[in-house]
């Protein structure tokens, strides 16, 4: 057998959503990565996310493309579609699915190699044509199920486990979804559940390109002493720009910020999205400084995380090509075909 | 000097600089034949290039209804000092060179009729501006040819006053053009031809319209929603015409907003990838590529082939393999696409023979993908794709509904006690699939490239798999009953040899036919329309002695291909291949096929071979 059965009996007092359903309703198989798996954390936070937020899971789609990142679809939401595609090229399928059907919610998990890597093209143009996706990018830095090679983010300097040192600058996915448009761009660890349940909730309400960047430690190639992606190194270096909380439509703002730091970003349906600011400095709604933060952040030897930038006035793919609001998998035959007459005067255009 | 006389039966061929807008002048003279009532080929011999290299435009009248291309040029009409030796040497003898004796030239041929046009002395007045000047130029040639062939002037008037309708300032001036030329002729040349156009009636019920015109059409009326390309010649005008057509069928009147998607994507791996996401969200899609493109898509194309997603891949073939010969036709994609991608995968394959089989083949594909859970290659070629064929008009039957093959609703799902994505429910191997979003516990499934059981998990049992790869076959196997059967060019076989061909093929195979009874030949011939074969082509092999297998690639690919599928003695097959990129010609079909039948011991009849 090379998947595992996980037992469905939940305890009877375990606490229920706006859905009636529990955390386990949005649970998956079991989990075939390495224990202690970065990549396990954050299908643990997208379970949390779906929960709070009550979705129904059948209205999400998952989709992957190829690498131990792109397994993890499976270890979360049983009851929603997933898609297991081919390398690199998940922002493509999403791009087809989302044009077949944009009322559903698209989460597309990929990683560093899939992402950065081989897929780096169909990313870059997934972002500028502001396809709405949940995009979350499992940054280990490595290639896992290969193991052990470096990734295109992984830190010039960084040593590998074989003690090899990366002889090359590392690709910036943030700065670079930032810089071609994308219009939500975070950065988290995954690590750190109370910074990335909110931002995958934000990111899950936007409309638009969204990206996560989590950086992700590989426990079995990439978790040791000269890494720049290990647990340890992200805790020392991680400096966290905003703290955020997500309001539901008809929920009132309980949270207390300090004068001055909080920054209220209103998203398409209504539901606000709160900003505490940690770095005074620091504008999510501005393009410029969240690329020149993360440039001065990469030269400190800074991982930059919080969400760095939001853009809530994009229209998304959908929207910028005028398709209509009903799916485009729902038109019946007699919506679709014009008929013999149309068809007459077509012929008669034609000699 | 003798002149070549000829009603209604004739090649004229154009030789002119590309970006000169004579492809438009050359385009409305194949048209004014047609609308006279004669069966017309027009061919346009493009470079890649945009500006400024040599281009050509055959344009083959038939009151017989030969359409194919011909070697061999009645009347030349010579625009371009820079391949006049080339095409002075292609005109026949007795045929007619018309050029611009604005600069009198020498061509050396006492077997020709030249005529002297002074085209650009003629509108040098008229026309001060050089650049309007240019495409005016191409008028007084065709006024000149209007007088010369006697087709009716007001036939081309109604077409200049179509095709600047909404620019009416353009009318005047064209007609200006036209009525120079034809006016120097009257005066100049009088009874200097003796090709004649003479008002017919063959063309009654039937449309003049290129196969990608025809297939985008296609596209939207079997329900295509999602078009996403990458622009590729000699494919691209197959996703501008789905989109022309959408723009007319598909926005709604309430909201202006589209009904469907027209996506550019950044590369043939995107384009594929969206197509392939949006047919497993439900949503009819379809990609429109090359040669190139299709190598592109490979990775891809196994992925819903053992995903069993359907998706539709027009492949309008050109000139290969690398960039090859882009703007030039060829059927070379045969074996590429009935194989395509690694691992064990077998492909269904439609295969147009002119633009009315591109409508119906491009309706039928989203029928046969979503029947079979499939990749759909819809085969066609540059010469079907680019060029206007003389073909019978489109029909279409309202009481067709979409066959959207074996999908579960919610309630289907509600009555269902267990279902597997992958289980041979059915004995014919094609399994029934849901589509996200339909119910809110039962159905999900998790669709992916890698090994699976019955259930879509994960599996690497090689047992399992090995189960899974042979219910895929099956289901390729049963595929037949749902694509075009072969035709047959004869009721019963009469010939101990039969031919077998393809594809634009067809446009030269029936006067290729009669040449070879005329020379004492009968042949019979089948044209194949689909892959995986129908077993009529088994019989066919089965039941002639000799096979020709017509081609228009170097390697044989479809003889191979017919060796491979119907474990067939390859001696029995032989080939007749022509590679050039320029269209085969019947000749070159007789001819080889008379050098071997003259040179050897085969049975010319079925008679003789019993």
């Amino acid at each position: 057998m090379t998947y595992i059965v996980k037992p469905v009996n939940h305890h009877p007092n375990l606490e229920k959503n706006d859905l009636g359903l529990t955390r386990r309703d949005y649970e998956g198989t079991i989990s075939t990565l390495c224990a202690g798996c970065g990549h396990d954390s954050i299908s643990a936070a997208v379970i949390e996310a779906c929960y709070d937020l009550s979705l129904s899971s059948d209205q999400i789609a998952k989709l992957s493309g190829i690498g131990c990142s792109s397994k993890s679809p499976s270890y979360f939401l049983n009851q929603a579609h997933g898609f297991n595609s081919v390398h690199g090229r998940m922002p493509s399928v999403a791009t087809g699915a989302n044009l077949g059907n944009q009322n559903l919610l698209y989460l597309g998990v990929s990683g560093d190699g899939d992402t950065a890597g081989i897929g780096i093209g169909q990313f870059m143009h997934a972002a500028r044509r502001q396809l709405n996706i949940t995009y979350i990018v499992e940054n280990n830095g490595t290639y896992g199920l290969t193991k052990g090679q470096f990734s295109a983010t992984n830190d010039q300097g960084s040593k590998s486990k074989y003690g090899e040192e990366n002889l090359f600058a590392p690709i910036d996915l943030a700065a670079m979804a930032i810089q071609l448009g994308a219009g939500f761009v975070g950065r988290s660890f995954s690590g750190d559940k109370d910074q990335l349940v909110p931002l995958l909730k934000a990111a899950m309400k936007f409309k638009g390109f969204s990206l996560i960047d989590i950086i992700s430690p590989c426990v079995t190639f990439n978790n040791h002493a000269g890494s720049t992606k290990s647990y340890d190194h992200i805790r020392e270096h991680n400096e966290s720009v905003s703290s955020l909380d997500f309001v539901p439509i008809g929920q009132e703002i309980t949270t207390n910020y300090r004068e001055g730091t909080k920054v209220d970003v209103p998203l398409h349906d209504g539901a606000l999205l709160t900003l505490e600011k940690l770095s005074r400095k620091y504008n999510p709604l501005d393009k410029g400084q969240a690329v020149q933060r993360l440039n001065e952040a990469e030269k400190d030897g800074k991982v930059l995380t919080g969400l760095l930038y939001i853009n809530p006035e994009v229209k998304d793919h959908a929207e910028i090509l005028n398709i209509t609001n009903k799916p485009l998998n729902q038109f019946t035959d007699d919506e679709l075909c014009p008929g013999s007459a149309k068809l007459a005067k077509i012929n008669a255009s034609l000699n | 000097m003798s002149k070549i006389s000829s009603v209604n039966e004739f090649v004229i061929k154009f030789a002119n600089v590309n970006g000169s807008g004579s492809a438009s002048a050359n385009q409305m003279f194949a048209k004014a034949i047609f609308r006279s009532g004669i069966p017309v080929s027009p061919k346009n011999i493009f470079p890649s290039n945009i500006q400024g290299l040599p281009t050509w435009f055959e344009i083959r009248a038939s009151a017989k209804g030969y359409l194919g291309r011909k070697a061999g040029i009645d009347f030349m009409v010579a625009m371009n000092p820079q391949s006049y030796q080339q095409d002075v040497a292609e005109i026949n003898s007795n045929g007619y060179l018309l050029y611009d004796s604005s600069w009198k030239r020498e061509f050396h041929r006492e077997d020709i009729n030249i005529l002297e046009v002074p085209l650009t002395s003629l509108v040098v007045d008229t026309f001060p501006n050089p650049k309007t000047r240019l495409l005016f130029k191409n008028l007084v040639y065709v006024g000149a040819l209007s007088y010369l062939m006697n087709i009716n002037k007001q036939v081309f008037i109604k077409l200049i006053e179509e095709q600047f309708k909404g620019k009416e300032k353009l009318i005047s001036p064209n007609i200006q053009a036209l009525e120079i030329g034809f006016n120097y002729a009257e005066k100049n040349l009088k009874d200097a031809c003796s090709i004649k156009v003479q008002d017919a009636n063959l063309t009654d019920g039937m449309i003049l319209t290129n196969g990608n015109n025809a297939a985008g059409l296609g596209c939207v009326y079997g329900g295509a929603t999602v078009c996403a390309w990458y622009p590729i010649t000699p494919s691209t005008s197959l996703a501008e015409s789905y989109k022309k057509y959408c723009d007319q069928f598909r926005i709604d009147e309430e909201t202006g907003k589209n009904n469907f998607a027209f996506v550019q994507a950044e590369d043939e791996l995107a384009s594929i990838g969206m197509a392939i996401g949006a047919n497993w969200n439900g949503a009819r899609a379809f990609t429109a590529t090359s040669g190139p493109g299709i190598s592109l898509m490979t990775e891809f194309v196994g992925l819903a082939y053992f995903a069993e997603i359907p998706v539709v891949l027009f492949n309008i073939q050109r000139g290969g393999p690398s960039t090859g010969m882009p703007t030039r036709t060829q059927q070379s994609d045969i074996l590429s696409c009935a194989y395509a991608s690694h691992g064990d995968t077998k492909h269904v394959m439609l295969i147009p023979a002119d633009p009315k089989e591109c409508f119906e083949f491009a309706a039928d594909s989203f029928d046969i993908a979503d029947r079979l859970q499939t990749p759909v290659f819809v085969l066609s070629d540059l010469d079907i794709g680019m060029n206007d064929w003389t073909c019978p008009e489109f029909e279409w039957d309202d009481t067709r509904t979409f066959d959207r093959g074996k999908v579960l609703s919610k309630n289907d799902l509600d009555t269902m006690e267990s279902w597997g994505r992958y289980l041979d429910v059915d004995g014919d191997g094609i399994p029934f699939r849901t589509l996200p979003g339909t119910h809110p516990e039962k159905g999900a499934y998790f669709t992916r490239g890698s090994s699976h059981d019955e259930y879509a998990r994960y599996i690497e049992d090689g047992v399992i798999n090995a189960r899974n790869m042979s219910r895929i076959l099956k289901k390729f196997e049963g595929a037949h009953k749902f694509l075009p059967k072969p035709i047959f060019k004869q009721e019963t076989n009469a010939s101990a040899n039969g031919i077998i061909y393809f594809g634009s093929t067809e446009a030269v195979m029936q006067e290729s036919l009669d040449e070879l009874t005329s020379l004492g030949f009968p042949i019979d011939a089948m044209r194949i329309r689909a892959f995986p074969f129908n077993t009529d082509v088994w019989d066919f092999i089965d039941q002639h002695e000799s096979i020709f297998i017509v081609e228009q690639n170097r390697d044989a690919q479809m003889r191979t291909l017919i060796v491979a599928e119907g474990d067939i003695n390859p001696g029995k097959l032989i080939s007749v291949l022509c590679f050039d990129g320029a269209p085969i010609t019947a000749k070159f079909i007789s001819d080889s096929i008379v050098d071997v039948l003259s040179d050897t011991n085969v049975s010319k009849t079925a008679e003789d071979s019993k």
